[in-house]
């Protein structure tokens, strides 16, 4: 197995901040180089990551994994900050170097052309995410999520536009007010426990006396409302599907991840918090609060997709379903039912993200008000029955309506959930951990909150299912003079791309899975990590140096 | 002292939700700024023990007595929070002119309430 050098941690932050600086030194009207230069980034992130998650993974199946600890300013542990790689955040850098190449790839054909630096902002974006994937620190946690929603108000108003500034500013502010909250939080925190590292936190958790509990458990909560903020979870969700479907299409494909960064820090924290005894026990307030917000995250989600009339926001609304998916999973706290959802967050993120991109290329050709009175018309029954339809005899498809066509159709299998292709796969994971919470075939009591989400996982399937061939045959088959949209072969290959991973996803998912329980594993045991991290030694002398 | 800084906190945070709450951007903008003046403050409470006159960096070889000297931890973070809140704050008023420039209205929703 590959062994990275020991440097290489800290490569998926230093090198989009890097690039993205470089590029600020270039005009705008040299698009190919700052579009090669930001390509060649991405490309080199993503190699970089899959090092990184070789390494993480490298003691196989069984073991507990490697886990890289770097000591950025080489303090002892409990002091300074840490970025602490293991299985979880290795496997989140390669989905978001993944989901990145495609987007920029897609953004060449014409939307870096509208307004400046898009690039840059893109790089920093990049650098934000790893950043908080990667850090073991709460405060430089919140400095990596500022980096990032800074320079995601820049990319969701990239391209200007009323609606979109519109959408924009309730973004801003609903951000900068869940950023104080988590500042709140993490000060609270800080003041109980003396200490903002996350190892370190769990090892004083338990030696909080009793008449500081209260705080520590408030400041906990705070810092969860702004991570739900993030996370998209009814009801601190309603700002989420009209930002997404306003932003440029792009852009929108890596927002897809955003949200997903919400979820990755309650995972985290929430297991490492319940290792120390914080939420006590599998049925305590903080576990059935996730899991009631995740469900009526996929209600809200479902009946959204159901009713949306646009494209963009009917994909707005596939993200409340997949986060409110994971949000409940992760409620559940059971290690099974936690490596289905780890599946789901990597194939519902790749999937969104190439809807997305999708979207854009098939509205190009229509108008969005038509569609609009077209759900209308169809709701009311208000139809063209009464007019004389030609019999249409042998109506050839163009070729760039059947491509869109396929991918559209392939996103809707992987949104609704249907076999052969990954959404399937991980609905199956988990349902198939929450019928046996014992393990195959040991019986076991299924509680009726494992009823409820599989209730609901089905449903929210069959709500995907109806909209998107709604969806699919206004679009495709029922225009008869269709507008064929002009697409760049650059704008449709990364939709390919992205759904050829989904493909690769389903072809490997026994090792795939087989990793994602091994994350799990770890998540739910997590000493080993508090346990490296603490003992991590210092780098000394010419030692460091190596 | 405690007292004191607690008052500031509450009217702070008071008149900082009740301003983000309102339907004129502006009246937002000034809000969410109250809110981190407030949050900032709190920050600071939030070190060991709040403290007059105590130095954050103990001098190298002197004793090291832990009761007389501050917490310099709160001051790094609220150093840091100050800066980045000053800038997504300056990056938010140039939305609210564009969206003010785009809609015509300073309403939050972009169009004014039909009475």
């Amino acid at each position: 197995m590959i062994v990275a050098p020991e440097h290489l941690v800290i490569a998926p932050v230093v090198l989009p901040l890097v690039a993205g600086a470089l590029l600020l030194f270039f005009d705008d009207r040299e698009r190919l180089l700052k579009a090669t230069v930001s390509i060649l980034t991405t490309v080199a992130l993503l190699a970089i990551s899959v090092v990184l998650l070789l390494t993480a993974h490298a003691d196989g199946e069984a073991g507990a994994g490697r886990i890289a600890v770097y000591l950025l300013g080489n303090w002892p542990p409990p002091f300074a900050i840490v970025l602490v790689l293991d299985r979880l955040s290795a496997m989140m850098l390669v989905l978001a170097a993944a989901l990145a190449i495609p987007a920029l790839v897609f953004a060449i054909g014409r939307w870096q052309k509208a307004g400046p630096h898009f690039h840059t902002l893109f790089l920093l974006l990049l650098m934000g995410l790893n950043g908080a994937f990667l850090t073991g620190d709460l405060f430089n946690l919140f400095v990596f999520f500022e980096v990032m929603l800074a320079a995601s108000y820049g990319l969701a108003l990239h391209g200007s536009g009323t609606q979109r500034v519109r959408a924009g500013m309730h973004y801003i502010a609903i951000n900068l007010a869940a950023s104080l909250l988590f500042l709140i939080g993490v000060s609270l925190i800080y003041g109980v426990t003396g200490t903002l590292n996350m190892a370190d936190l769990i090892l004083r958790i338990p030696a909080v006396p009793a008449e500081s509990r209260m705080m520590l458990e408030a400041g906990a909560a705070i810092l969860g409302v702004a991570f739900l903020i993030k996370a998209g979870m009814w009801p601190l969700s309603f700002w989420l599907p009209t930002m997404y479907m306003a932003a440029p299409a792009p852009v929108a494909a890596i927002f897809a991840i955003m949200s997903k960064v919400g979820v990755y820090v309650i995972l985290r924290l929430s297991l490492l918090f319940s290792a120390a005894g914080m939420p006590e026990g599998p049925s305590s307030f903080g576990w059935q609060l996730l899991f009631l917000g995740g469900v009526a995250t996929i209600a809200f989600g479902a009946i959204g997709v159901l009713a949306s009339q646009a494209l963009g926001r009917l994909a707005g609304y596939s993200v409340l379903v997949s986060s409110g998916t994971l949000l409940a999973a992760i409620g559940l706290s059971q290690t099974g039912v936690t490596a289905g959802a780890l599946f789901y967050l990597v194939s519902s993120t790749l999937a969104i993200s190439a809807f997305f991109l999708l979207v854009e290329l098939v509205e190009r050709g229509q108008d969005a008000i038509a569609n609009v009175l077209a759900v209308t018309q169809e709701a009311f029954g208000e139809g063209e029955d009464d007019e004389e339809m030609e019999p249409e005899v042998g109506v050839t498809i163009p070729g760039t309506l059947a491509v869109l066509g396929i991918s559209f159709g392939l996103c809707g299998v992987l949104l609704a959930g249907l076999p052969p292709l990954p959404g399937f796969l991980a609905k199956f994971a988990m349902l198939s951990a929450m019928f046996n919470p014992q393990g195959l075939g040991e019986g076991g009591a299924i509680g009726s909150a494992s009823w409820w989400l599989a209730a609901l996982l089905i449903l929210s399937g069959l709500s995907a299912l109806i909209a998107m061939s709604r969806a699919g045959i206004r679009t495709f088959w029922a225009p008869v003079d269709a507008v064929v949209p002009r697409v760049l072969l650059i704008e449709i290959v990364p939709v390919g791309a992205l759904l050829a991973m989904t493909l690769a996803l389903t072809v490997q998912a026994g090792p795939v899975m087989r990793f994602m329980e091994a994350t799990a594993e770890g998540l739910h045991q997590p000493w080993s990590y508090v346990e490296k991290v603490m003992e991590q030694p210092r780098a000394t002398g010419r030692e460091g140096m190596r | 002292m405690e007292l004191v800084l607690a008052l500031g906190i509450g009217v702070l945070t008071g008149s900082g939700v009740w301003l983000l709450l309102r339907p004129r951007t502006y009246q937002v903008i000034i809000g969410l700024a109250l809110l981190s003046y407030a949050v900032n403050l709190f920050i600071f409470s939030m070190g060991r023990q709040l403290k007059v006159g105590a130095a954050p960096v103990v001098a190298a070889g002197a004793e090291i007595d832990p009761l007389a000297f501050a917490d310099p931890v709160p001051q790094a973070l609220v150093l840091t929070a100050i800066v980045i809140g000053f800038a997504t704050t300056a990056l938010f008023l140039v939305v609210l002119l564009a969206a003010r420039g785009l809609t015509g209205t300073d309403h939050v929703d972009g169009r004014e309430p039909e009475r």
